[in-house]
């Protein structure tokens, strides 16, 4: 063996180590806070008696500081001509649906879900977002490049983007109030809503509860609890009269959203043995070619 | 007759009338960038809450990255296999990977809201993020890309260090400089040509995961879990057929003659390697029985169905064809085909197939977006007319012949 190949072979050595090195370091730093506690607290929204007075959207500007009409002009329910989505300017919207057997329209609140296996925690260049002990799933504009791909991943279409702003545009969506209840108090609209429309309270429980009221009045709700299950759970859930498709709530399944994806890059990069598989093989290859070629051309290199 | 082949910078002149075109085309280019800045996202282009991607990343980053395959395709060719016979295609190939690297990287920088921000990814990990992978991968392929040309700019100068004024008497210190970087680079290089394979199929194929986490939002057509594997073979399929293209353009742009025993070896691999992804394309798509999406007519069938069968199934049929592969009009043509599928591909999956659920008109991109990516483009091509006139990067027959260090072995035709 001659010095250039002992050479080729101690420093391709080195580099599968050093890629390795790295590699094992990635999940610890690269872990994004993400907790699933057992005591996390969820909303629960009954939709069956919510009047449409649009309080909680004030509420919400009002607790976030983000600029609002006076709350008088909140009564006007012309807004509900067109479906709303919550965006850079509003994290929760409510819209209006027709109910063609009820006597009232029905009304419903649209925000983040927080999920508990968020689709854009995971997806997140920069790990940005967090899942925090409460079950908020939080933002982080100290780490976002604004690169968008959580409003690519999130299955309910939630994260919103500053895209009229030039310089250091954020993601908006609903940070559940973490500052409110951090506190102790309540997310700013659970507490003003008027009819009771939203219970804040521990996610268990609150499974517990909606299952007893769908127990005992049939013929009110339809026998699913959207976010039960729904791509694994979130912490928001809701209650209704009519199929969920019907209020504009996307069909998903049961697996978390992220699932797929996570599965293929653990499989790409189990212990990153597979690249580093790779980098041997082909080191092989050029080895054993760059041999060949020495006996046919005599060692003439 | 002998020929030595060796690359060399050509002399010609900068400016064709084709040449000012592509300037102007930069130009209003740049003029809608710096509009992008100014005012925000936005104010440029057509994107909103629903579509938070459009072309700059459909078209500038998913198929700039696909078209720049010849670097890593023929740098596993010539360098791993060592087949001498193709070594001069891979500067060319080394340089337009380069730039179409470099362009890729910008165009993220542009598109992101917060761009000053762009190093976060180097020191906040996510590990569970195909973006995060996708963008370090990207970040180190494109650092080997930059060493791997190293040695043509230390052969351009080793021997011709001539710096202005007092400078002068650092020549020979840089040339010194200079010639032990050349002897390290010549010693270490293997290693960041592997490192640029292992690192391109990594890349190439998590940049189809990427989509994957969209999930219901993406239509079944190319949604599948398979994406990374699809993405991986029509890069490796796209890498030759974008060597022989541009060979052919710039040969005749520069008024040389093409190689045409070499483009025609390359386009001998294509054939094979297209039905391998034709076949995984079409297993996928009877397996997850997405077949019966194609009986009903719209958009999605429609750009499905042209992908297929002008993007795959013509130029199989091309390349596999004796006659039309031996002439360098059927191999243009072939190739253009082969580049407008996996160019399609990439469109189809980042921006046709992604269908929000409420969306409240489609996406279609606005002038300023076209004009950006058009600009880039043309960007692109003068600086490598431009880079292709100052270092030996293009081989040309040599009237005299001089066995050096650097010529090219093993040329003979
Ligand atoms: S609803 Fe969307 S934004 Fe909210 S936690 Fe879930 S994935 Fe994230
Ligand atoms: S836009 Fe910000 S929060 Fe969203 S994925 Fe990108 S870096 Fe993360
Ligand atoms: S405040 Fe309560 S009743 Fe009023 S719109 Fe909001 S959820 Fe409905």
């Amino acid at each position: 063996m001659n010095k250039s190949r002992r050479n080729f072979l101690k420093t391709s050595a080195f580099m599968g180590a050093s890629i390795a090195g790295v590699a094992s370091t990635k999940p610890v730093k690269g872990a994004p806070k993400n907790i699933l506690s057992d005591d996390r607290m969820g909303v629960l929204v009954d939709t069956t008696v919510c009047i449409g007075c649009r309080k909680c959207e004030w509420a919400c500007k009002s607790a976030h500081d983000m600029p609002t009409d006076p709350i008088e002009k909140y009564d006007d329910r012309s807004v509900f001509d067109k479906r709303r989505r919550p965006d850079a300017h509003a994290l929760t919207v409510v819209n209006e649906f027709e109910n063609q057997n009820g006597k009232f329209p029905i009304d419903v609140k649209v925000q983040c879900m927080h999920c508990d296996h968020p689709a854009c925690l995971s997806a997140c260049i920069v790990g940005a977002f967090s899942k925090e002990e409460n079950g908020t799933v939080l933002w982080n504009g100290d780490k976002c490049i604004g690169c968008r791909y959580c409003m690519v991943a999130c299955p309910f279409q939630i994260p919103a983007f500053e895209f009229d702003k030039a310089w250091s545009p954020d993601i908006k969506k609903c940070d559940f109030c973490f500052d409110r209840t951090k506190k102790g108090m309540l997310p700013a609209c659970v507490e003003i809503c008027p009819m009771e429309v939203l219970t804040y309270g521990k996610r268990s429980e609150l499974i517990r509860a909606a299952k007893e009221k769908i127990r005992l009045y049939p013929e009110r709700y339809v026998d699913h609890i959207l976010g039960e299950h729904e791509v694994g759970g979130t912490s928001w859930m809701y209650l209704s009269s009519k199929d969920f498709a019907q209020l504009d709530f996307p069909k998903l399944g049961k697996n978390a959203a992220p699932g797929v994806t996570e599965a293929i890059q653990h499989g790409i990069f189990a212990y990153f043995i597979p690249p580093i598989a790779i980098y041997a093989l082909l080191g092989g290859v050029m080895w054993l070619n760059k041999n060949r070629k020495h006996e046919e051309h005599g060692g003439d290199e | 007759m002998e020929h030595l082949f060796k690359p060399t910078p050509i002399q010609k002149k900068f400016f064709t009338p084709i040449v000012i075109i592509l300037s102007a085309i930069a130009i209003n280019g740049l003029v809608f960038l710096l509009g992008r800045f100014v005012f925000g996202i936005g104010a440029v282009t057509n994107l909103n809450d629903q579509f938070p991607w459009g072309i700059w990343i459909g078209i500038d980053v998913a198929a700039g990255v696909a078209l720049a395959a010849g670097g890593f395709t023929t740098a596993a060719l010539g360098h791993i296999m060592h087949k001498d016979k193709y070594e001069v295609i891979i500067r060319p190939a080394l340089l337009t990977a380069m730039l179409g690297y470099t362009f890729v990287a910008m165009s993220v920088m542009i598109d992101l809201g917060r761009y000053h921000y762009i190093w976060h990814p180097l020191v906040m990990w996510n590990g569970t993020s195909v973006l995060f992978e996708v963008g370090i991968c990207v970040m180190i392929y494109l650092t080997v890309l930059y060493i791997e040309f190293l040695p043509i700019v230390t052969e351009r100068f080793i021997g011709r260090v001539n710096l202005p004024g007092f400078l002068a008497k650092f020549n020979n210190t840089v040339d010194k400089l200079l010639r032990v970087l050349d002897r390290a680079l010549d010693k270490t290089m293997f290693i960041f040509i592997i490192s640029g394979v292992v690192l391109s199929c990594l890349h190439q194929s998590s940049l189809g995961t990427l989509m994957v986490i969209a999930g219901e939002k993406m239509h079944p057509l190319w949604q599948t879990p398979i994406l990374p594997l699809l993405f991986l073979l029509s890069a490796i399929c796209v890498g030759f057929p974008m060597v022989i293209f541009e060979s052919l353009i710039s040969s005749k742009s520069f008024g040389l003659k093409p190689e045409l025993d070499v483009l025609e070896g390359l386009g001998r691999m294509v054939g094979p390697m297209l039905l391998i992804y034709l076949t995984a394309k079409m297993v996928d798509v009877v397996i997850r029985e997405t077949y019966v999406h194609l009986m009903t007519i719209n958009t999605e069938s429609i750009m499905f169905t042209i992908e297929v069968m002008i993007g795959i199934v013509i130029p199989l049929r091309m390349f596999f064809s004796r006659k039309i592969s031996k002439t360098p009009e059927g191999l243009f043509w072939a190739s253009a085909f082969v580049i407008f599928g996996v160019l399609l591909n990439r469109v189809n999956n980042f921006i046709i197939a992604y269908t929000p659920p409420y969306a409240e008109s489609s996406y279609f991109p606005s002038f300023g977006e076209i004009s950006v990516t058009l600009g880039f483009i043309a960007l692109e091509i003068l600086l490598f007319r431009f880079l292709v006139m100052i270092f030996p990067v293009v081989s040309t027959p040599q009237k005299v012949a001089f066995k050096t260090k650097y010529a090219v072995k093993g040329l003979f035709r």
